[in-house]
């Protein structure tokens, strides 16, 4: 195991960061934590960096125990937080030699691992970090966090505020380093990357909802789930929310995702319904769920 | 080693980059050092002044004559009547009326004494209490040419001698008290606010997150601070001593030694404020507000520490830089050994023990 983490609770003031949170993350993994905006994803970061004590439960990273062995902990592992955190007045080149001299190696010594991604950014090696755009900080921020070939790397949301091409290449990149041997938790609030992890643990409100593979997580969920469209998606919400029936209602790019009460459902008798309520154009066809429609069920 | 020598020529990147942090590191030593110089002095010169003569004799004009002769007054006004005084004064460009009263010299000679009436503006009472006793002295020596030819009876004269500063020139207090702003601003305030400019960003995170250890964290920051508030000491010194002609009389050696102590106390300070601030401009304020402010007002920099009320003089005690500044001048005014101030030196040495231990005890090895 790289990561364990057992019974782990963490509150700030009145506020319940992390209630009872547990899960391993074996030796190779590439582990998605996946949860909205104040979920606690970056609490749990914090305590298995070191950065912060649990009020409860314990934790190891790479064998080592974050409160025992916190010293160890931080030669080993690759931190890349929340914001890029980089020196904006230095260049490329001046961050990424800066972060190889405290971790006691060189550029040079482990060049092969951050080859790929540092490559994409070396034109620009004389340019300050404050004048790049967000994915060339991203890729220059996680050059800085792998330049000590750490044996665990954790990537706290790596991809916010970042645009969409620029977030594909990153996932490919993690990719990559997973098959070099480096343990990888990172942290998300897009859905849709959570598919590329190994395995994935949805949290909210400091709780962990549900642990297992991106397939497994929406194998198990077992309603039908529809695709619905119209001509005025935001009547037809409205509509379907007001339908008897209804079990879930909520937009799904450019369909509305719809679940049933029942399970032998009828189609025509919804298409009747939504007609009788002056809705146009209306399709409706079964749909495959996805991990954001078992976490919006989970959490509801 | 290595780590920490990369550690500190990040630091330098950092300072030599950030123009505002060059301004104060270097323009503001000068600014001062020309402003207190030049600007802010307890002498006077040329002072704006009008008379009011009733007499109009010889006397009278002699009077006036060396007035004029002195650097000290501007003869600017003639006034001929009682109430053009107060006209003048209120249209501000006089700082004083000299009246002389009627038959000025006749009384001289005949009665012994004649009255000459000093009207000064004590809206800025330093200026006025300046005016006064500079005149004071004027007439006493006109006195004395008065009466060369005649000889008086029990005569007390008192010969002055002004030692460390024969020309009490206000500069010599103030090179060595603009020394102890600049180096508490360079060495505390810079400090705090780049180590909490690291917080600030994140970086401290990831500072935390690596092998490097809280002291050469800190060491670090401070490092190069140590070697520009040198730098700056030595500035001062030399502008000091070219443009103002303020002497170092005492060893050298001791003086960069004292002075040393003086950087890290302030250093010490530095890190201890960044320890309880979480933003650049908290670690700022506080820094102007708990250091500088003290430094110039308590520290016996400007106002004399004896004057001031009790309370205010116990708070003095706990400035470092009121030991600095006793130090400072018995070395470069005085030129005395370090038998004459090595209680206050003892006091310093102290602090500084003091804010490093409370700065290392302070230092979170975490984000909590």
């Amino acid at each position: 195991m790289s990561i364990t983490i057992q019974n782990i609770s963490k509150s700030f003031g009145d506020t319940q960061a992390l209630k009872n949170v547990s899960f391993n993350v074996k030796k190779n993994e590439l582990f998605g934590l996946i949860g909205s905006d104040g979920a606690g994803k970056t609490t749990l970061f914090r305590i298995l960096t070191t950065l912060l004590i649990a009020d409860e439960g314990t934790a190891t990273v790479a064998q080592y125990d974050v409160l025992a062995n916190y010293k160890d902990i931080r030669n080993h592992v690759g931190y890349m937080p929340g914001k890029f955190s980089l020196y904006m007045d230095l260049t490329i080149q001046e961050n990424l030699e800066f972060f190889a001299t405290i971790f006691g190696t060189t550029v040079e010594a482990n060049y092969d691992l951050i080859k790929d991604i540092y490559e994409q950014i070396a034109p620009f090696k004389n340019r300050k970090a404050g004048d790049l755009s967000g994915g060339m900080k991203q890729k220059l921020a996680l050059s800085c966090a792998l330049i000590h070939k750490p044996k665990v790397l954790f990537l706290d949301e790596p991809t916010t505020g970042v645009d969409a091409v620029s977030r594909q290449e990153f996932w490919q990149m993690l990719k990559k380093l997973q098959k070099k041997g480096i343990t990888i938790l990172v942290s998300t609030p897009y859905m849709d990357e959570a598919e590329l992890c190994d395995r994935i643990a949805l949290i909210d409100k400091g709780e962990i909802l549900d642990i297992d593979t991106p397939m497994n997580i929406t194998n198990k969920f077992n309603r039908k789930i529809y695709n619905v469209n119209a001509k005025e998606t935001y009547k037809l919400i409205t509509d379907l929310k007001n339908y008897p029936n209804s079990y879930s209602v909520f937009p799904f790019g450019e369909f509305i995702h719809y679940i049933d009460n029942n399970d032998n459902f009828n189609k025509e008798e919804l298409i009747t319904y939504l007609q009788e309520k002056g809705n146009e154009n209306i399709e409706i066809s079964q749909t495959k769920p996805t991990i954001e429609d078992v976490f919006m069920d989970l959490m509801q | 080693m290595k780590r920490f020598k990369g550690f500190i020529k990040k630091e330098f990147y950092h300072i030599f980059r950030d123009k505002r942090s060059l301004f104060i590191l270097f323009g503001m030593p000068i600014v001062q050092i020309m402003l207190f110089g030049f600007a802010i002095t307890n002498e006077i010169n040329n002072v704006n002044i009008a008379i009011f003569d009733k007499a109009k004799d010889e006397k009278s004009q002699e009077f006036i004559q060396n007035i004029t002769a002195s650097n000290y007054f501007d003869v600017k006004q003639l006034i001929y009547n009682q109430k053009d005084i107060e006209k003048s004064f209120k249209k501000g460009h006089i700082k004083a009326v000299l009246v002389f009263e009627p038959d000025f010299a006749k009384n001289l000679i005949k009665e012994d004494k004649a009255n000459i009436q000093v009207i000064t503006d004590a809206t800025e009472p330093n200026t006025a209490i300046t005016i006064v006793n500079y005149i004071s002295t004027m007439l006493k020596k006109l006195q004395i040419n008065i009466n060369k030819n005649t000889a008086i009876p029990y005569q007390i004269k008192p010969t002055t001698r002004l030692l460390y500063n024969p020309e009490l020139k206000s500069v010599f207090m103030f090179v060595p008290g603009v020394m102890t702003v600049i180096l508490m601003l360079v060495s505390a305030m810079m400090t705090s606010i780049s180590i909490t400019k690291e917080k600030e960003l994140g970086t401290m995170e990831i500072l935390l997150v690596s092998p490097l250890k809280p002291f050469q964290v800190i060491l670090g920051k401070v490092f190069p601070y140590i070697f520009l508030s040198i730098i700056n000491a030595i500035a001062i010194l030399l502008l000091g001593y070219f443009v103002f002609g303020v002497p170092i009389v005492g060893s050298y050696i001791l003086l960069a030694l004292e002075t040393i102590l003086f950087i890290l106390s302030a250093l010490s300070l530095g890190v201890l404020i960044s320890t309880i601030s979480s933003t650049q401009q908290t670690a700022m304020m506080i820094s102007l507000m708990g250091l500088l402010l003290p430094v110039i007002i308590l520290s016996g920099f400007i106002f004399p520490i004896a004057s001031m009320p009790l309370p205010m003089q116990v708070a003095s005690k706990i400035v470092p830089a009121t030991w600095f500044n006793i130090i400072l001048k018995n070395i470069m005014l005085k030129g005395v050994g370090f038998k004459y101030f090595w209680k206050e030196t003892l006091i310093l040495l102290g602090m500084t023990v003091f804010f490093i231990a409370l700065s290392i005890k302070k230092y979170k090895i975490r984000l909590e």
